[in-house]
């Protein structure tokens, strides 16, 4: 396993086309093998801060400032040094494993590829045989029943939480030291969320993997990371640890989030109350 | 589902009457009724045990000739989609990778190149590298790769703006490998059939191109050359002109049935559920 880096963001900036600000000035770091929660509502420039972090900014889009990663600047590295980075330092697993999966390729072969391509950045060449019986084992590792089937299906083929399985499998065929999680949750139901999310900590955990995770919702987080950072409108509004920020949210916007996870939890309190009573 | 037995049937229809086609242009590599250009049978002879299709107005055997006929007609089509087909995809790729200022240079281009006759485009080929077979399938398949290029160019830039592309690059993949695993398979469906469906037009355009005396000079039997020899002897000897018209339509209604049927094929989400 490679050398497992921190990440420092330094005043990283993004700006649209025509000049606008749209993220920043926004700083964070974490150490190797830490979690941190990036909070905020949509539009508040997490996932943007992402595609930075792994030089993948949509065209026309550009970044200014500093990410360090395991010690080497981030932001204006060449792109062939970026595409070693990615997939091997860094990955990624996204918000909708549908469409984040090629629909017409077999889920066995989208995790192949990047199998493939790790084995070969470390000088092995892997038969077809060898391959075979990686993505299996890839496919148990994320906890998926019946990974020989699931191998062979095309990912309409598949459930959702399934498919964030194989997504999560994929992201992970690099050995990254970095996993970015932008919203991995959100687009599953709540019970199957449950399960990637102790999926992702057992997963985090059991690698040394540190952890930047992704989400507009506060009892999301509240399971997975214990440092967050909550982002508003692009910038940093909040910034601590978790039991901190929910005792004692210092900005308007935090107070907002903690209230309405509070009045979500009560509501369902005053349910169970209602039945009781 | 009574959509999808359909498509199966127009698959079928399609193969039957290509294949046929193919079959008749086989058998003649291995065997002809007659030299095709023996003219000892006679002018004009009707249908006989002896000349099946009957002669043409030179006396040589009308089977013969319509069974070389589908050899070039095949070539043809052929020929033209593999020129048309490798330029198109690599031009409509090329568009859509550009940057904004050659990529609407390109389009503009391939606008012009569509909007321009394809028999015109094919009379300026011949005109410099004269009338061959040749000529014509490069005219026609030059023709064809500015329509392919239109056709990937889009379909290209709505897979570059699919999420699994943004995820295939997050895990390293580099361009060329984005390409032959996510680019081309998720838009190859549409462009086969779009290929199948060019093929049946270039069998047609080589056809009116011998017609008009441009395409494989005589004696070269393409149908399009036998339909314009039967023009003058279509009221005594129709047999000459309705034979081949019969072949063309066969082939190019064939490829049409089978580009229909083909939509299916390459689309595993329109199959069944595991």
């Amino acid at each position: 396993m490679s050398e497992n880096p921190g990440l420092i963001v330094r005043d990283l900036e993004i700006f649209s086309a025509d000049g606008q600000t749209l993220v920043g000035p926004v700083s964070f770091d974490f150490n190797p093998g830490q979690r941190l929660g990036l909070i905020g509502e949509s539009g508040s420039g997490k996932s943007l801060a992402a595609l930075a972090i792994i030089g993948l900014l949509p065209d026309g889009l550009s970044s200014r400032g500093s990410i360090e990663l395991g010690g080497r600047q981030l932001v204006g590295a060449p792109e062939r040094i970026m595409n070693t980075v990615r997939g091997t330092d860094v990955a990624v697993v996204f918000q909708e494993p549908l469409t984040a999966l090629d629909p017409l390729m077999r889920i066995g072969k989208q995790l192949a590829e990047p199998l493939r391509r790790r084995a070969a950045a470390d000088g092995e060449r892997l038969t077809r045989q060898q391959l075979r019986l990686l993505v299996r084992e890839r496919l148990a590792d994320v906890r998926l029943p019946d990974p020989d089937a699931i191998a062979l299906a095309f990912p309409h083929q598949i459930s959702g939480g399934q498919r964030q399985r194989a997504a999560l499998a994929i992201a992970l065929s690099g050995r990254p030291s970095l996993l970015i999680a932008d919203e991995p949750t959100t687009a599953l139901d709540v019970t199957v969320q449950s399960e990637i999310l102790d999926l992702l900590d057992r997963l985090v955990d059991e690698r040394g993997m540190s952890l930047l995770f992704i989400s507009h919702d506060l009892a999301v987080v509240a399971r997975i990371a214990p440092r967050v950072v909550v982002l508003q409108k692009g910038l940093v509004v909040e910034e601590g640890m978790l039991a901190d920020v929910l005792a004692n949210p210092r900005h308007a916007y935090t107070h907002e989030l903690v209230d309405s996870a509070r009045s979500l939890d009560n509501a369902l309190d005053d349910a169970l109350n209602g039945r009781d009573a | 589902m009574t959509r999808r037995r359909d498509r199966s049937a127009a698959l079928i229809a399609g193969l039957i009457c290509v294949g046929l086609i193919i079959a008749i242009a086989l058998v003649s590599l291995l065997y002809q009724p007659y030299d095709p250009s023996d003219t000892s049978g006679g002018r004009l002879v009707a249908p006989s045990l002896a000349h099946w299709a009957g002669t043409d107005q030179l006396g040589r055997d009308l089977l013969t000739r319509l069974m070389m006929g589908a050899q070039i007609a095949l070539v043809a089509g052929g020929g033209s989609v593999v020129i048309g087909g490798v330029l198109g995809i690599v031009l409509g790729l090329g568009a859509a990778f550009a940057t904004r200022w050659l990529d609407d240079t390109l389009s503009a281009v391939l606008d012009i190149l569509i909007a321009f006759p394809t028999l015109l485009l094919a009379m300026l080929v011949i005109a410099a590298q004269g009338a061959s077979l040749g000529s014509a399938v490069l005219a026609i398949g030059l023709a064809m790769s500015a329509i392919v290029a239109r056709l990937v160019r889009i379909l290209a830039k709505r897979v570059l703006a699919q999420d699994y592309i943004t995820a295939a690059r997050t895990s390293g993949s580099s361009w060329p490998s984005i390409i032959g695993h996510h680019i081309l398979p998720n838009i190859w469906p549409t462009v086969l059939v779009s290929l199948a469906i060019q093929f049946g037009a270039a069998v047609l355009a080589e056809a009116s191109l011998s017609y008009l005396g441009l395409g494989a000079p005589p004696p070269n039997p393409s149908w399009g050359s036998l339909l314009q020899q039967a023009q003058a002897t279509v009221y005594t000897a129709p047999l000459g002109a309705i034979a081949p018209g019969i072949l063309l339509v066969l082939l190019v209604v064939g490829m049409n049935l089978l580009a229909d049927g083909l939509r299916d094929v390459g689309d595993p989400t329109q199959r069944r559920r595991a």
